[in-house]
């Protein structure tokens, strides 16, 4: 090493790397001397905390991962689960949060490119996208602006790359000013005997390069991501990557067209941290060395440096170990599609990540250490104070139950999100059984019969309250919706947004958090087979809402028999499962109509959870109910009307418990709760059924006429609701309350 | 019915359409590479399929109107061969030529997905003989550019000929601006060439053809063609 070693390596240096001292010291130690300014950057990208995981690893090992369907846990490019009939799905959420932020479009498309690459990695073609996007309060200057890009982004790229984008999530909050959320999930089919790993083996394979060519862009994007924002960030502009979702369509029919032919021993996507991570995950899992010859690295432009290339987040690229007697076939099929093919290295015996440039040595690290052995901490943390339970008799109703119905569902967290999804193809590829708007969306899997369902779910008001609550509530949400459909839970990822770590209440709230989610995962039989962990989501000192992001997927075996949200017909019985008792504390009722943001979330009782839903996913594979909605944020009055809105039937409601005070019963949020309708002749039975499992039910109203009437309230007519609940959104995106 | 359909890198609705195809006929459709200078032998119907060709980063279409297979699909459209474009496809036959006019970004400058309401301006068409004249279908749409424009006097001449073939309405066949979710003009959202043998439009028929999606109302379109292949064979 000559020339390389001629930039010092000065302790600011080390800090415009996000090194921290005693991690550089970690690094001397390590190598035995001065790293290479390529050595440095390689550390950089690999010890970071997107990369690394360095401050969440210690507590990502006590989620339950395992699970007699799950083929492939947290640790490759996604998870892999049984689906039954030789077929795996294969999935994973990601955030792209800190990019989105400065570059709303550019940052959602790499979003969604780079967990779509994931997934075809591992050999599985893509059949449906989902999200959970958050953002500052409405009234915020920057808002709509990143509403309107994030939402172009992840359309531009899902559109053109040809994947259905199915469901999601999107809320407004105050405490997203700074810092939005942009978490983006792929979920995938593949033969469950036909995955594809990034482990390499054996000794002088050829490493291949495939796809786009490596330009300047996004250099130290990971090293962004993990770090805070403050009032200048957006000098960041030039570290977000520009997404070519058409290079990537070429990328996963090529890839999937050589891997039929079998030609691949491993593959690895190149995300954050490109070329550096790719290489070292592929030696590091093998147990073998890599060694790079960066001058046949296709590149954009003339005169990059070794340092450049090693740290380019250029999308839409790949990196393979070949069968050497399979080269050339692989080579033609790349060549068809367009895209660049270059050997650029070779495995090795050495266990030695080496870079070679201009027949130079640029790098000569521990491939071990540098993946497997990057720095961890036990950070400290706290966990807040639980708040108090707030009591429904001590909160007034400051208006008529009607009111407050029209008022929350034209709220930006209830209202109709049609504006965002109606930007997203939902329905290529010909199997979108269930549409966006309902509680989970269902795809059909190939012909049929069978269907996976699957949704994103957080509640972030509840994690901040009460993480551990809050972590369960999340997992527990995602089940519901699920078994709302019909579905029988399968697998989760789990996308954990937070603050920063180095904070001990930040921390706090992320241990509370994964405790709840295990705790969750493991009483629901529904394991964690991916995830993705975003920290310093802050801005100036003040945190996001912790925002623990849960996609799960299930299997459904018939899909004629999925359940939808819309009243099906008039005189219909409506029943409620699961117990009331009002909870106002955290509920959008409090917040939105009394303007009080405060009190201990609904607790979830777990076993009552699993106990409900086994009941009405039964009830729902056995025909037994026309209608099915979980009760969720806003209460039963909110699902109501989003029953009685998405079919255009009303219905007569009955009075509520004698105990509970009104406001609380319609609007509080107890967990576990189940909407369902019965044709008139067949609420006994069901009902007994519900009994004789243990499961509180009772009547609340029959389905009928053109208004959703209240006992002492105006009627409301489903139409007037339904503007204002498709209402709010397009107004506001079209300057509304400037 | 031997159908062909057209992939170029980029398009990605080549899927849906064959299986569709293949659903309504029985037969799977050969699928084109972009780079072939022939059709397949005996071809009676070819289908350029929606997506983003070539990513759609010039104007929609325009690369894909000049790869080397659409010279043998003008001089098959030439010899009076069914040639069926939808949404890229529509955008590609324009840029080819084979169709009067362009598509512009929708009037709302955004994508949309939804589905839409349709009439069926004619039924005696080998593309609309599945249909009754005046029928209202419903099919989706997903495109940020179906804007259909054209001269006054290229629009004059298509209404005036029968040639648009599908339009915009509400649900009871009316044209509304409210409906027209593109802003395409005269709400048009499919159109015949002169000798009626090419129609390009943007919305999905292929994408409602099974209960599974909620609607099999674009089947009649696949449907009619077969049956008007089978008695011309």
């Amino acid at each position: 090493m000559t020339a390389a070693t001629q930039t010092k390596i000065t302790p600011e240096l080390v800090a415009e790397h996000g090194l921290k001292p005693d991690e550089y010291e970690r690094i001397l130690k390590l190598i035995g001397r001065e790293p290479t300014v390529t050595e440095l950057g390689i550390f950089s990208a690999m010890w970071n905390e997107h990369c690394s995981y360095k401050s969440s690893k210690v507590h990502l090992r006590t989620l339950p991962t395992k699970a007699p369907w799950v083929i492939q846990g947290p640790g490759e490019n996604a998870g892999v689960i049984d689906i039954g009939d030789g077929l795996a799905c294969v999935f994973k959420m990601e955030s792209h949060n800190h990019p989105s932020f400065i570059e709303p479009y550019q940052g959602a498309t790499t979003g969604v490119g780079g967990i779509l690459r994931d997934v075809f990695t591992m050999g599985a073609r893509p059949i449906a996208c989902l999200n959970a996007i958050s953002f500052g309060e409405p009234a915020h200057p920057k808002t709509r602006h990143l509403v309107s890009g994030v939402v172009a982004g992840i359309g531009g790229y899902g559109n053109s790359f040809g994947v259905p984008t199915v469901a999601g999530q999107t809320r407004f909050h105050a405490r997203y000013n700074g810092n939005n959320l942009v978490n983006a999930m792929a979920v995938g089919l593949a033969e469950a005997d036909k995955i594809f790993y990034a482990a390499a083996s054996g000794v002088d394979m050829p490493i291949v390069y495939l796809g786009s060519k490596t330009g300047r862009d996004g250099i130290h994007g990971a090293s962004m991501a993990s770090a805070e924002f403050d009032d200048d960030s957006e000098e960041k502009r030039p570290t977000v990557q520009v997404g070519d979702p058409f290079s990537e369509k070429l990328l996963l029919e090529a890839c999937l067209e050589i891997m039929e032919k079998g030609c691949v021993i491993a593959i690895q996507d190149m995300g954050a941290a490109g070329l550096t991570c790719s290489a070292v995950e592929m030696g590091a899992k093998g147990d073998l060395g890599v060694t790079l010859e960066l001058d046949k690295v296709p590149t954009r432009e003339a005169g990059m440096s070794a340092y450049e290339m090693m740290l380019s987040e250029s999308q839409e690229r790949m990196l393979m170990v070949l069968k050497p007697e399979k080269e050339k076939e692989a080579e033609d099929i790349f060549r068809k599609w367009g895209l660049d093919f270059a050997i650029v290295g070779h495995t090795t015996p050495t266990k030695r990540f080496v870079v070679k440039h201009h027949g130079e040595v640029m790098a000569d690290l521990p491939i071990k250490e540098l993946g497997d052995e990057a720095p961890e901490y036990k950070r400290p943390f706290v966990i807040a104070e639980k708040q108090k339970r707030v009591d429904a008799d001590s909160v007034a109703a400051p208006m008529p139950l009607a009111d407050a119905l029209e008022t929350l569902i034209a709220t930006p967290d209830l209202c109709s999100k049609r504006w965002v999804w109606e930007q997203y193809d939902h329905v290529i590829g010909g199997n979108t059984v269930q549409r966006p708007g309902g509680d989970a969306a269902v795809v059909r899997i190939n012909d049929g019969p069978k269907a996976l369902a699957m949704t994103t779910d957080v509640t972030p008001r509840y994690c901040e309250a009460d993480p551990f609550e809050g972590g369960k509530q999340a997992v527990a949400e995602c089940w519901r919706n699920i078994t709302a459909v019909g579905g029988r839970p399968l697998a989760i990822t789990d996308n954990l947004n937070f603050g920063n770590p180095e904070r001990p209440e930040v921390m706090g709230q992320f241990v509370g958090c994964v405790r709840g989610i295990g705790e969750a995962c493991k009483d629901l039989d529904f394991p964690v087979v991916s995830g993705n962990v975003s920290l310093y989501n802050e801005t100036n000192g003040r945190g996001i809402l912790p925002t623990p992001s849960i996609g799960g997927v299930g299997v459904i075996d018939d899909f004629q028999k999925s359940a939808t949200i819309a009243f099906k017909a008039a005189g219909e019985v409506i029943l409620l499962i699961g117990e009331t008792q009002g909870w106002l504390g955290q509920s959008l009722y409090l917040r939105d109509v009394c303007g009080r943001e405060e009190g201990a979330p609904p607790p979830v009782d777990l076993i009552e959870e699993r106990e409900n839903g086994d009941l009405v996913r039964g009830l729902i594979a056995d025909g037994a109910v026309t209608a099915v909605h979980d009760v969720s944020d806003g209460g039963l009055l909110v699902a109501l009307a989003e029953m009685a809105m998405a079919s255009g039937i009303g219905a007569t409601l009955t009075e509520g418990p004698d105990d509970t005070p009104p406001h609380a019963y319609w609007f509080g949020e107890d967990q576990a709760r189940y909407i369902v309708t019965v044709a008139a002749s067949s609420a006994a039975p069901v009902i007994e059924r519900a009994r004789d499992a243990g499961v509180l039910v009772e009547r609340i109203g029959v389905t009928g006429g053109d208004a959703l009437s209240l006992p002492g309230e105006r009627p409301l007519a489903v139409a007037d609701l339904n503007r204002r609940f498709e209402g709010w959104l397009p107004g506001y995106m079209a300057g509304a309350g400037q | 019915m031997k159908a062909a359909v057209l992939v170029f890198p980029g398009i990605n609705r080549e899927r849906d359409m064959a299986r569709t195809l293949q659903l309504v006929s029985g037969r799977a459709p050969a699928m084109v590479w972009h780079a072939e200078h022939d059709l397949p032998a005996g071809t009676d119907l070819v289908v350029v399929p929606g997506g983003f060709s070539y990513g759609d980063y010039l104007r929609c279409g325009a690369i894909a109107a000049r790869a080397p297979v659409m010279d043998a699909v003008r001089s098959f459209a030439a010899k009076g061969g069914l040639v069926l474009g939808v949404c890229n496809g529509f955008q590609i036959l324009c840029e080819s030529g084979l169709l009067p006019g362009v598509l512009m970004r929708n009037a709302q400058l955004k994508f949309i997905c939804r589905d839409v309401y349709l009439k069926v301006e004619r039924s005696d068409t080998p593309f609309t003989r599945g249909y009754n004249a005046g029928q209202v279908i419903r099919v989706p749409v997903a495109h940020g550019e179906g804007n259909y424009i054209a001269d006054g006097e290229t629009v004059a001449k298509l209404e005036g000929e029968g040639r648009v073939l599908f339009r915009y309405t509400g649900p009871d066949g009316i044209p509304d601006p409210n409906w027209n979710h593109n802003g395409a003009m005269n709400g048009i959202a499919g159109i015949l060439n002169e000798h009626g043998n090419v129609l390009g439009m943007m919305p999905h028929p292929e994408n409602h053809v099974e209960e599974v999606m909620g609607c099999t109302d674009g089947r009649g379109l696949f449907a009619g063609l077969v049956d008007h292949l089978a008695k011309a064979a």
